[in-house]
């Protein structure tokens, strides 16, 4: 796997953390090489000044020959053998006017009236050095691992001799090492405060963009769960990212939502123009069989087997015929509106089937006065969902009942406290003999839902442990106009 | 009144602060002791309590005059401004009109001292001073005897012309400072005293332990304390009587083992024939009036 190919929650924080280190270290580098030049010249200078102060004293002992008097100038910076605080030069050097050592704070090393070229080459070269420079100027050498200043003793313009402060070529390290530790620790310091920050923040950006992405893999496949809102709550563009996410995923499911219940209200209205089909199609023959049976009834002779056969034909024809008349919903506009006292009647109908099973139930009629909907169809559907509520119920089980008048037309509320339906069964609910069981023939839901259709309004069910629900709302003064057959 | 009085003490002060230079009133003018090289004196502590016993023991007060070269106290004697002085013994050969002998130290029990050649602890070679021939010399002072006129003279006595010997000299204007001179290795060699050399040994071993004593030289009459002519009989005495006292005293004892001194003699002008022999033999009487 490529570095780039690495996940946003380490890239993120790796590149925010490389990033950081690198300008942290640039600008400590940048600091310190600064600091090394400066270093080296400031010290060199405060070594140049304290000399130029020796130099003004050291003066008179040259032009009096006093060696004893210049020792002791140059050999008290060293007294006690510890070179004192800010004075960096190792050793002091005075030549006299022919460059041979006039006196020296180490006389081992430099011994009295030793030429400079017997101290070895780095001096050899500050001989030269010092003949060509100007009166006045101090000449500053770097070799043999010393840094030598020299510094003429100059009166009258006349050099009467110089004093050549000895430093070791890395008289500053100490000061140097020390000013690079201190920059490490602040950019240690820095970096301890930074990195934690940037990690923190890369993976604060990285984490949402990580979960949409994977939810947006997922999309293909099925309705990925959506954002959590607490993700992220800025506004700027990821957050803008993250919102149209939401909404899209909310459009998707919404969408999703429609297209299965029109494919379910599809199938519906085939179902239903099959059963009408096929009912309206056994409907006109079982009329002339029943004519024809009563006809043999009335008129035929009397045969034991006759007479053992047509009460049989005629139960079975009688239940074609209900059940045939059951699918075939028509809703004949024979009815009148629909009034409040209409609802209570079906209050009164039901009570004694409620009170048989010991259900408990809340009752609430809000229609006031008249609805425009046709008062036959509403009361059966009112029953049919009551009836359907009190025996998913059971025993002792709870059922509510809402009849409320909204604006524009009535909606009727059942709920009840049985099993929630499951979604194999939810997902053909209103489809014929669906529901069937030992109690009915399984066309309650689906004559409901016929006659709720022909009203031009509109189910939904609403199903959960402990509490399901159905909502009817039919809109006022749409008078269908249509029967089921052709619905 | 107490205010009168107070007032007139104030003038009567200024009286005497005015007149004090003139005024030979002897409670109110303090006796001047000039101190060289000839000793340690550096040891500033050591001389306060000794000015203090002399303040004591004269009654009067005493003002110890430092110098660090032999000739600024000679001229200081010169121009009467000091009256008594510790000198070494050449410049007390050369001021003999103008001084008089008080007394004598006593070193070892003896009113002698000496002249040692030294040269580095490192130096294993040098017998002699003549084996120093083209070397760095450190004199201690140009009037110091054991430092200057002594090894001079023994050159001179050898045949060797001091003058050229050493391929460079410097003087240090003490014997401690040429100690060290040759300790550090700045000087090859040197000539001291042998009372500071020896109170060095004691004082300062790391200091002598550096050096090597290459050569003792005869003995020479002790640094004597002197009087300058100017200074009255009777101060003179005085002076005279507490020096030579001093031994008799334990805080004068005291004082003398820190200045490793066994006490003071009367001191005599044979002592210092053979250093007035050495001036003479050697020529070297310095242009100056003295």
């Amino acid at each position: 796997m490529r570095i780039f190919d690495l996940s946003f929650r380490f890239k993120i924080p790796l590149w925010g953390s490389a990033l950081i280190a690198v300008t942290a270290l640039i600008l400590s580098l940048s600091f310190v090489a600064q600091s090394y030049d400066d270093l080296k010249r400031d010290m060199l200078g405060g070594s140049e000044s304290l000399g130029r102060t020796l130099v003004r004293t050291l003066y008179t002992t040259l032009l009096h020959d006093d060696t004893w008097r210049a020792f002791e100038i140059v050999n008290a910076p060293y007294q006690g053998g510890v070179r004192h605080g800010n004075f960096q030069a190792e050793g002091l050097i005075v030549l006299n006017g022919l460059h041979q050592v006039f006196v020296s704070s180490q006389p081992d090393t430099w011994p009295l009236l030793a030429n400079m070229k017997q101290l070895g080459p780095a001096y050899a070269a500050l001989d030269q050095r010092i003949g060509g420079a100007r009166a006045n100027d101090s000449v500053t050498l770097e070799a043999g691992g010393k840094i030598l200043l020299a510094i003429p003793l100059v009166a009258d313009g006349i050099v009467l001799g110089h004093l050549v402060l000895v430093h070791p070529a890395d008289f500053y390290w100490p000061r140097f090492r020390a000013l690079i530790l201190r920059a490490l620790a602040i950019t240690a310091l820095v970096l301890a405060v930074l990195l934690p920050i940037n990690w923190y923040w890369g993976r604060r950006m990285a984490i949402p963009l990580v979960q949409l992405s994977r939810r947006m893999d997922e999309l293909g496949r099925r309705l990925p769960e959506p954002l959590s809102a607490s993700a992220y709550a800025y506004r700027d563009e990821l957050g803008h990212l993250f919102r149209t996410y939401d909404r899209m995923l909310a459009e998707l499911v919404e969408k999703e939502g429609l297209e299965q219940q029109m494919v379910k209200a599809d199938r519906l209205a085939a179902l239903g123009r099959l059963t009408a089909g096929i009912a309206h199609e056994i409907n006109n023959p079982l009329g002339g069989l029943l004519t024809a049976l009563d006809t043999l009834k009335r008129h035929g002779r009397h045969d034991p087997v006759l007479d053992r056969v047509v009460p049989l034909l005629e139960r079975g024809l009688n239940q074609i015929k209900d059940i045939v008349a059951a699918l075939l919903v028509e809703a004949r506009i024979q009815s009148r509106a629909l009034t409040r006292q209409d609802v209570d009647d079906v209050h009164t109908l039901l009570a004694q089937e409620v009170k048989k099973r010991a259900v408990a139930w809340e009752w609430h009629n809000g229609l006031e006065g008249t609805a425009e909907l046709p008062a036959t169809l509403v009361r059966q559907v009112l029953i049919n969902l009551l009836l359907n509520a009190v025996q998913a119920a059971g025993r002792n089980g709870r059922v509510s009942a809402r009849i409320l008048a909204t604006p524009g037309g009535l909606r009727i509320e059942v709920g009840n406290d049985g099993r929630c339906i499951p979604p194999e069964l939810m997902e053909h609910l209103f489809e014929p003999f669906t529901g069937r069981n030992e109690e009915g023939h399984g066309l309650g839901l689906w004559i409901t839902y016929q006659i709720i259709q022909q009203l031009h309004g509109r189910i939904d069910v609403d199903s959960r442990e402990g509490w399901t629900r159905f909502v009817v709302e039919l809109p006022e003064g749409e008078a269908p106009c249509l029967s089921v057959e052709s619905a | 009144m107490e205010r009168r009085l107070f007032l007139g003490r104030m003038a009567h002060g200024l009286a005497l602060a005015l007149a004090w230079p003139l005024t030979t009133h002897a409670a109110a003018r303090p006796l001047r002791i000039g101190l060289t090289p000839a000793f340690l004196h550096d040891r500033h502590g050591l001389m306060a309590e000794w000015q203090a016993y002399l303040e004591q023991q004269l009654g009067r007060p005493v003002k110890f005059v430092l110098r660090d070269s032999y000739s600024d106290t000679m001229n200081l004697i010169k121009q009467g401004q000091l009256d008594a002085a510790w000198l070494c013994d050449y410049p007390y050969v050369l001021m003999k009109s103008r001084v008089r002998l008080l007394a004598t130290p006593l070193n070892e029990g003896r009113p002698y001292y000496r002249s040692y050649l030294i040269v580095s602890a490192l130096d294993t070679t040098t017998k002699s001073i003549t084996d120093l021939a083209g070397k760095v010399f450190a004199y201690a002072d140009p009037f110091s005897n054991t430092g200057y006129l002594a090894p001079r003279y023994e050159l001179t006595r050898r045949g060797v012309d001091p003058r050229g010997h050493f391929r460079k000299t410097f003087f240090t204007w003490s014997h401690r400072k040429a100690v060290e001179a040759v300790a550090l290795h700045l000087a090859d060699g040197a000539a001291v005293d042998s009372y500071i050399w020896e109170s060095l040994a004691k004082v300062e071993p790391d200091l002598t332990r550096r050096t090597r004593v290459v050569t003792r030289s005869v003995e020479f009459g002790f640094p004597p304390f002197v009087a300058n002519n100017t200074l009255a009989e009777a101060d003179y005495q005085a002076l005279r009587r507490v020096l030579m006292e001093m031994a008799k005293n334990a805080q004068g004892r005291e004082l003398l083992a820190k200045l490793h001194l066994d006490g003071f003699i009367e001191a005599s002008p044979a002592l210092y024939a053979n250093v007035e022999e050495m001036v003479r033999l050697a020529g070297e009487r310095p242009n100056a009036d003295f």
